[in-house]
């Protein structure tokens, strides 16, 4: 790829507008397959590592411990665990694209928590208002983060870190030294307790499918017709077979009746449904929209963003704010997950499991890579290694190291693959 | 030789506090003319091109676009009339591809939703006419390319738009010689299109390569402004190191 071709004797052949995408054919399966290896070995892994990280893990908890980790009511608790941890961890994404981070996230889901609960419990407030309230205050602090670090210019580290710290006092005010606060309310508690109807979950399931399937095929389609650079429709076909086989796994195993005793309990979690939405409209916002391309394009270099009319301070403020309200509706779920909320709600290793989710899934901590699904990915791989060690017996001390060392791991894969592009990049 | 030239600059001031940088200095660039800027480090030409593009206003002086006097304040009023300005580091985003570096800031869009198909038609176009056939798909990214590669791209975006003026700062400063040849072509292409062409170089071959006039700053000042069929390799070395060359350059 570095071999620039000589100088041409005849510069002045006219081609056809459609003649530059023909240098290399498009739909040529070979040119695509070599094009993939060259992206792997520019250090461009994509969404590899964590899919397998994730049967990686699942195949050694499956050899540790044969008769619980796949369980059916194991594997609907791992998706309800990993629901906070990749909604905190979608909201990451946008700020890692920028290459900052919010270390203030987990606490800030807290204290958005503990907002709603004191207005469900003390103010008895109906559950839409609470939850209208969490998330306002989810943008407030969004922001007000966003704010120091695009306008007073402080690094998003210091800034996030004072509010890691001050948001911690919020909520310990908010709940009461040691308390908890217990939520009781139906609609909340039966977003990470309570299933859909098995029925609806299929339809759901197929629905999303289809949807896919449709946007791919069409989008290749339409490319295909107007010449554009398309991939061979064997890795459009392949794409859409692995999400559909996900999709189709997923909702299969959580439609299976877990209840220990004659009730059943069956269908797949109300949370889930929600991921999904907030997954389809991030990808939507970052891949489609002209707000999503001048996010990575401040990410990757904001000099020439600002050069190119583009409004840096606004999409630094930004990113926080949505940061920040996804953190409060991470925090509802939490909540909801243990019908209460308490001092220490999104403190401890909440933050760094997001931050791990992102960046296992695939997301740059330097900014200018990443994508929804990573949180998704990411989040499902803490969730495995949580909910193994926790079956496993593992000692708490044991559980922080090797989530450390796993975040670690993360990090180097992602810092070695950049060294690797700013080597072939020329 | 077009009646009315694309740029006219005349009798252009320039201060940064108590430092002159410009002093009365005449420029001109004409549709279809490559017109090389040189001089030396310091000679202003930084400060010239910064005026053109609207990133710093002159003091005083006249600023002509085809004919008519005009004022930009900004890079966007610049780029409004038509001036683009490809810098030296060429303010390219890696991690987006040759596509999205060339519409970045200009994205056409459907409602909500980006146009790519439009967008990748378009550049793939531009691409064309140029005879740019060296960058493959327009879909790779600009971390995939060569020095040589995303200048073609930085100058292929300038072309993008409805530009009547390009100017190009060092283009070719970091590129080797087949890198080189291939840029140098490129700007005679555009050229060639109609566009009027600035080129700051100080690579004497370069400028005799391609260029259709010299103009040469020296402490800030026009010493000449001349054809370069008109003049030798070392009478432009010595405007530009010394401000005058025999007839050429302002009389002691």
């Amino acid at each position: 790829m570095s071999t620039d071709l000589p100088k041409s004797e005849k510069p002045a052949v006219k081609f056809a507008a459609g003649d530059f995408a023909g240098d290399r054919p498009p739909g040529d399966m070979r040119s695509a397959a070599l094009d993939a290896w060259q992206r792997v070995r520019s250090g461009d892994l994509g969404a590899t590592p964590a899919i397998l990280g994730l049967l990686g893990l699942i195949v050694l908890f499956t050899a540790l411990r044969p008769e619980t980790f796949l369980s059916k009511g194991n594997i609907a608790n791992l998706f309800t665990q990993a629901l906070p941890i990749t909604i905190l961890a979608m909201g990451l994404v946008f700020v890692l694209l920028l290459g900052e981070i919010d270390l203030s996230a987990g606490v800030a889901s807290g204290v958005c928590a503990a907002v709603m609960a004191k207005l469900l419990v003390d103010a008895g407030q109906p559950w839409y208002v609470a939850v209208l309230a969490a998330v306002a205050v989810g943008i407030v602090i969004g922001t007000a983060l966003g704010a120091f670090v695009a306008l007073v210019r402080i690094p998003s580290f210091v800034v996030s870190l004072a509010l890691f710290l001050g948001l911690q006092g919020i909520t310990l005010r908010l709940i009461g030294e040691g308390g908890t606060v217990p939520v009781r309310d139906d609609v909340i508690n039966a977003l990470a307790n309570k299933n859909m109807p098995v029925g609806l979950g299929w339809a759901l399931a197929a629905a999303v499918i289809v949807g896919y399937a449709a946007t791919e095929f069409l989008r290749w389609r339409g490319q295909h017709a107007r010449g554009l650079a398309a991939r061979p429709i064997q890795f459009v076909g392949a794409r859409v077979g692995v999400v559909t086989l996900a999709v189709l796994g997923g909702t299969y195993l959580l439609s299976q009746d877990r209840a220990p005793g004659p009730i059943v309990l069956a269908g797949v979690p109300w949370g889930v449904l929600l991921v999904a939405v907030l997954l389809i409209i991030c990808t939507f916002v970052l891949g489609r929209t002209r707000y999503g391309r001048h996010v990575y394009a401040v990410g990757g270099n904001a000099e020439a963003a600002r050069r190119a009319g583009i409004n840096v301070t606004r999409i630094r403020v930004s990113v926080f704010m949505i940061a920040s309200t996804l953190a409060a509706i991470s925090g509802i779920v939490a909540a909801s997950r243990l019908s209460s909320v308490a001092t220490n709600s999104g403190a401890g290793n909440t933050l760094l499991y997001a931050v791990g989710a992102a960046v296992i899934g695939g997301t740059s901590l330097f900014g200018g890579r990443g994508k929804a699904r990573d949180a998704v990915l990411g989040g499902l791989v803490i969730a495995v290694i949580d909910n193994g060690l926790g079956l496993l017996g593992t000692k708490a001390y044991l559980n922080f190291l090797i989530t450390g060392v796993v975040l670690l791991l993360a990090a180097s894969i992602d810092a070695t693959a950049r060294r690797r592009r700013s080597e072939m990049g020329r | 030789m077009p009646a009315t030239p694309v740029l006219e600059l005349r009798g252009v001031d320039k201060s940064f506090g108590p430092v002159k940088v410009l002093h009365d200095v005449s420029f001109t660039a004409h549709a279809g003319e490559v017109t090389a800027l040189v001089g030396d480090n310091g000679a202003g030409k930084t400060t010239l091109v910064k005026g053109i593009g609207g990133v710093h206003a002159f003091d005083r002086g006249v600023y002509r676009f085809d004919g008519r006097p005009v004022r930009p304040r900004s890079p966007r009023d610049a780029a409004a009339l038509g001036i683009e300005i490809v810098h030296q580091d060429l303010a390219l985003c890696e991690n987006l591809d040759i596509v999205e570096n060339m519409f970045l800031g200009r994205e056409r869009s459907h409602g909500i939703a980006l146009d790519e198909a439009a967008m990748e038609e378009a550049a793939a176009a531009t691409l064309s006419r140029l005879s740019v056939r060296t960058v493959g798909s327009v879909r790779r990214r600009v971390s995939e390319l060569s020095g040589g590669q995303r200048q073609t791209v930085a100058i292929a975006r300038a072309a993008l738009w409805d530009s009547r003026l390009v100017v190009l700062d060092e283009p070719s400063a970091a590129l080797g010689v087949a890198q080189t040849q291939q840029v140098l072509e490129l700007v005679r292409r555009l050229a060639d299109r109609g566009l009027a062409v600035v080129l700051i170089s100080h690579n004497m071959n370069d400028v005799f390569a391609v260029s259709d006039r010299v103009a040469a700053l020296y402490l800030g000042r026009t010493v000449a402004q001349v054809r370069t069929a008109d003049v030798t390799h070392r009478q432009v070395v010595e405007l530009i190191t010394s401000g005058r060359s025999g007839d050429l350059g302002p009389r002691a």
